[in-house]
């Protein structure tokens, strides 16, 4: 008996290395993402900083010597070595901050932590699965960056075809194995954010507290289940499409070659049949955290819940029958792209209804500055541009001049780098305290957000100039008259560097000077049940199952 | 304190561009230094595009402004210290119905000349009066007339080293990057029919002064058209991602009278090069007559 009582007491939890890779709790597992997340980042980043670098002036200047450093190439051979680095570098960035960066910080990483607290979960409802949708990441992460060490064409290293891997540039184009390692790479983290998907739908559906319905689901849950859904339906069809890439690369099929009956366009439906949902994928999970960071600041509830939830539900949903608005070029006929160019158009009505919702939580509240606020604010702003500027895209007519240009770099990076991006640091600033029990440095956290707000935009405003000027996107080198724009671009890429710094600073200065935070930091505005716990949360939460009123 | 230095150098720059788009712009349409906007149109597809673009940026600006204004008012009314007790209002039916349909109204005002300039585009105003085919490789053009009797040639980026040889040795006129070897010489006010297809990977035929982009896909033929207004040198680039060279494949089309482009043709018909040195000789004295008759 007194056995049983110490028995109880008895701390379960595994210590050392063992509690991180063995792990099966879903605090433990969403810490890794999140450190998995900061690691890939700074590598994704880096290489887009080597590419403004090679950007800043007209010419060849970075990547030749880069190509003569890393792949010990001579002269005109490293010329011609380092404009395929050039576009291994761009490849490699695109996949990197998508399925190593933005992908395991949302989902991995504040999903993972969050979800189960927030619907009165003790955990994941597949605690085990949960370990291998992390642990399937790191391999395929070193396949991707091994990619870029080993040949793809004679004379040229990594997986140079840009991150939508068209073939026959990622077929016949690369002979080489740079391009196997890398559609490996993505079968297997595709194959991790399948698992992560079912875990999180079977997690929202059959683990909620009593009490806890749907409609009084917390609206990151509601987006987490909306992204998981996406990732369930749209990743298998980019797996059979690399799939059948990877067998006409090595077994003589010819699903994309057409001396046999093959077609290159029917890579590109089925590629964007993923990648279109894949963009809300990394977009919606941000869309929650926005909700709970503006409430929470405001100490007003969400306006408009339902409108919210039900939003998102539509961008899901309609966001898969939009794919070929990324495909007007390609020779769709006109009937196709008026079909396209409605449907898309239809996406911007959901958008707005949670851009004018998030105005309207603020609207009567009682609005304190705090760090997360400040990066929920640059969100909501400079994703609006990014969402006007798709509402043009949207129309066929007007991209036959903007596709493929940086006009389109620049959309992308405003939904995204300044959307999605903003979002996962407005998430990291709220929940922060209580990931770790520290509060931080207000002072280093709102530094970051402006030096990080200066950079970005400088980087990518004057990117809509030059797309209008017609540069197109993917070159290592551009016509002289270029060169202005891409000047301030590149100085602007600089600051957000130097943003990134900050941020590890910050982090650092926070757990060096470990200024407590408590359960609740942000007040009466902070109402979802994570902050009912103490900061950090115990290794189990809710033995006791929360009552939802 | 960089972004204030970028400003200035911009305000240079433009001035700069003003000189030069006064001095020369007759003879090319090329893409300019610290340009913000459209290439000049050359073709009347590409003033509908860019009135469309005008017109859609009128209502994102206000769209964008609106936002920014509804923030800034929340931020200054609603901070803590200016309102230091929150409302509890959560729903507001009426507010919800209007941002709802309200974007439906302008999307509304989008579409319908956006269909109009989709259907435009694949509606050619008469039928073609010629028909040239381009072909994507790795990394260069191939330009093929198909006339009574059809001849092709090769058009890839201009080196360096053969500028003086080729007499293209004024930069502004032949910019790096955008000047080839051998341009597309085509006649004006000619509707004209590209066909587009390519020989390896995929490439994409563009010149942005025509408002014409079309990929170049292994297997299949794409067409477009365009009709040029004005004689000139017009540019474009491959704008589809097709390997190491992908920045070195421009497009350069040469817009001529119909009297220059009939004497054109029946040299290059058999002799290419020739042809072309004919016809700059012919179009650099006419500019210089032109230049001294100011």
């Amino acid at each position: 008996m007194a056995e049983a009582a110490a028995h109880d007491h008895h701390d379960h939890r595994p210590h050392g290395w063992v509690r991180w890779v063995y792990s099966t709790n879903h605090k433990d597992i969403g810490t890794l993402y999140l450190i998995f997340a900061i690691i890939a980042g700074i590598i994704g980043g880096a290489l887009s900083v080597a590419i403004r670098m090679e950007l800043q002036e007209p010419g060849i200047q970075i990547f030749s010597g880069l190509a003569q450093m890393v792949y010990g190439m001579q002269g005109d051979a490293a010329i011609d070595g380092g404009k395929s680095m050039y576009n291994a570098f761009g490849a490699a960035h695109g996949l990197i901050m998508i399925f190593f960066m933005v992908m395991p910080a949302l989902i991995g990483g504040f999903a993972n932590w969050m979800v189960p607290i927030m619907i009165g979960a003790p955990d994941m409802a597949f605690p085990r699965m949960n370990n291998i949708s992390f642990w399937l990441l790191p391999p395929a992460f070193l396949l991707l960056l091994s990619s870029m060490f080993v040949p793809s064409s004679p004379g040229a290293f990594g997986p140079g075809g840009g991150w939508t891997i068209y073939p026959p540039l990622s077929t016949a184009g690369s002979p080489g194995p740079a391009m196997d390692l890398a559609i490996l790479s993505i079968h297997i983290a595709g194959a991790s954010s399948i698992l992560g998907a079912i875990n999180f739908i079977t997690t929202i559906f059959n683990m909620r507290a009593p009490g806890m319905t749907m409609h009084k689901m917390p609206l990151f849950a509601w987006a987490v289940l909306i992204t998981a859904f996406l990732l369930l339906l749209s990743l298998p069809v980019l797996a059979g499409g690399i799939t059948m890439l990877l067998t006409d690369r090595n077994f003589g099929t010819s699903f994309f070659v057409p001396d046999n009956g093959g077609d290159p366009l029917l890579f590109q439906h089925l590629f964007w049949f993923f990648g279109h949902p894949e963009v809300y994928i990394l977009i919606l999970p941000g869309f929650g955290i926005i909700s709970h960071i503006v409430s929470t600041f405001s100490k007003k509830p969400v306006f408009g819940y339902l409108g919210m939830a039900y939003a998102m539900v539509a961008i899901g949903a309609v966001g898969f029958i939009v794919w070929a608005h990324h495909m007007y070029t390609t020779g769709l006929s006109l009937d196709t792209q008026r079909y396209f160019v409605f449907a898309t158009m239809v996406i911007a009505v959901p958008t707005g209804v949670k851009i004018f919702s998030w105005i309207a939580t603020m609207w009567g509240g009682s609005i304190s500055f705090k760090p997360p606020m400040l990066w929920a604010l640059g969100f909501i702003f400079l994703f609006t541009i990014g969402g006007v500027t798709g509402v043009q895209l949207a129309n066929a007519g007007l991209d036959r001049s903007l596709h493929d240009t940086y006009f389109v770099i620049a959309h992308f990076h405003y939904v995204l780098s300044l959307g999605a991006v903003f979002a996962i640091f407005a998430g990291w600033y709220y929940w922060f305290p209580k990931m770790t029990g520290y509060m931080y440095s207000p002072v280093i956290a709102n530094t970051h957000f402006w030096v990080t707000f200066v950079g970005v935009n400088l980087i990518f405003f004057p990117q809509h100039f030059l797309g209008l000027a017609g540069m197109p996107r993917r070159t290592v080198d551009y016509p002289d008259a270029f060169a202005g724009w891409n000047m301030v671009s590149s100085y602007g890429s600089y600051i957000a560097a130097l943003g990134v710094a900050i941020f590890l600073y910050g982090v650092f200065e926070a757990f060096q000077k470990k200024r407590v935070a408590g359960a609740n930091p942000w007040g009466e505005g902070a109402t979802t049940l994570e902050w009912q716990l103490p900061s950090p949360p115990p290794f189990h939460q809710w033995e006791q199952l929360p009552k939802i009123k | 304190m960089r972004k204030f230095m970028a400003g200035a150098r911009f305000l240079a720059g433009a001035a700069a561009a003003g000189a030069l788009l006064s001095g020369a712009s007759a003879h090319a349409d090329q893409p300019k230094p610290w340009e913000a906007s459209f290439q000049a149109p050359a073709t009347d597809m590409m003033r509908q595009i860019e009135w469309f673009g005008n017109y859609t940026f009128a209502f994102i600006v206000v769209i964008t402004l609106l936002v920014l204004f509804l923030l800034a008012y929340c931020i200054l009314r609603f901070r803590a210290s200016a309102n230091p007790v929150p409302s509890r209002t959560s729903h507001n039916t009426l507010i919800e119905v209007i941002w709802t349909v309200g974007p439906v109204v302008v999307l509304l005002l989008i579409a319908i000349p956006s269909f109009q300039l989709l259907t435009a585009q694949y509606t050619p105003p008469e039928e073609a009066k010629l028909t040239v085919k381009a072909t994507g490789n790795q990394w260069n053009w191939d330009y093929e007339y198909q006339i009574d009797k059809s001849f092709s040639f090769n058009s890839a980026v201009l080196q360096d080293a053969d500028r003086a040889k080729a007499g293209k040795e004024d930069r502004n006129l032949y910019p790096r990057l955008l000047a080839v070897d051998n341009e597309l010489v085509v006649p004006v006010n000619t509707l004209t029919r590209v066909l587009i297809t390519a020989t390896d990977v995929i490439h994409s035929f563009a010149v942005p002064s025509f408002g014409i982009k079309m990929d170049a896909v292994p297997g299949r033929t794409n067409e477009t058209w365009f009709k040029a207004e004005k004689e000139g040198l017009y540019y474009g680039q491959c704008s589809q991602l097709c390997g190491k060279d992908h920045a070195f494949m421009p497009i350069a089309i040469r817009v001529v009278s119909d009297a220059q482009f009939k004497t054109w043709l029946e040299t290059a018909k058999t002799d290419v090069p020739a042809a072309n040195k004919a016809l700059m000789a012919k179009i650099d004295g006419t500019n210089k007559v032109a230049a001294a008759g100011n």
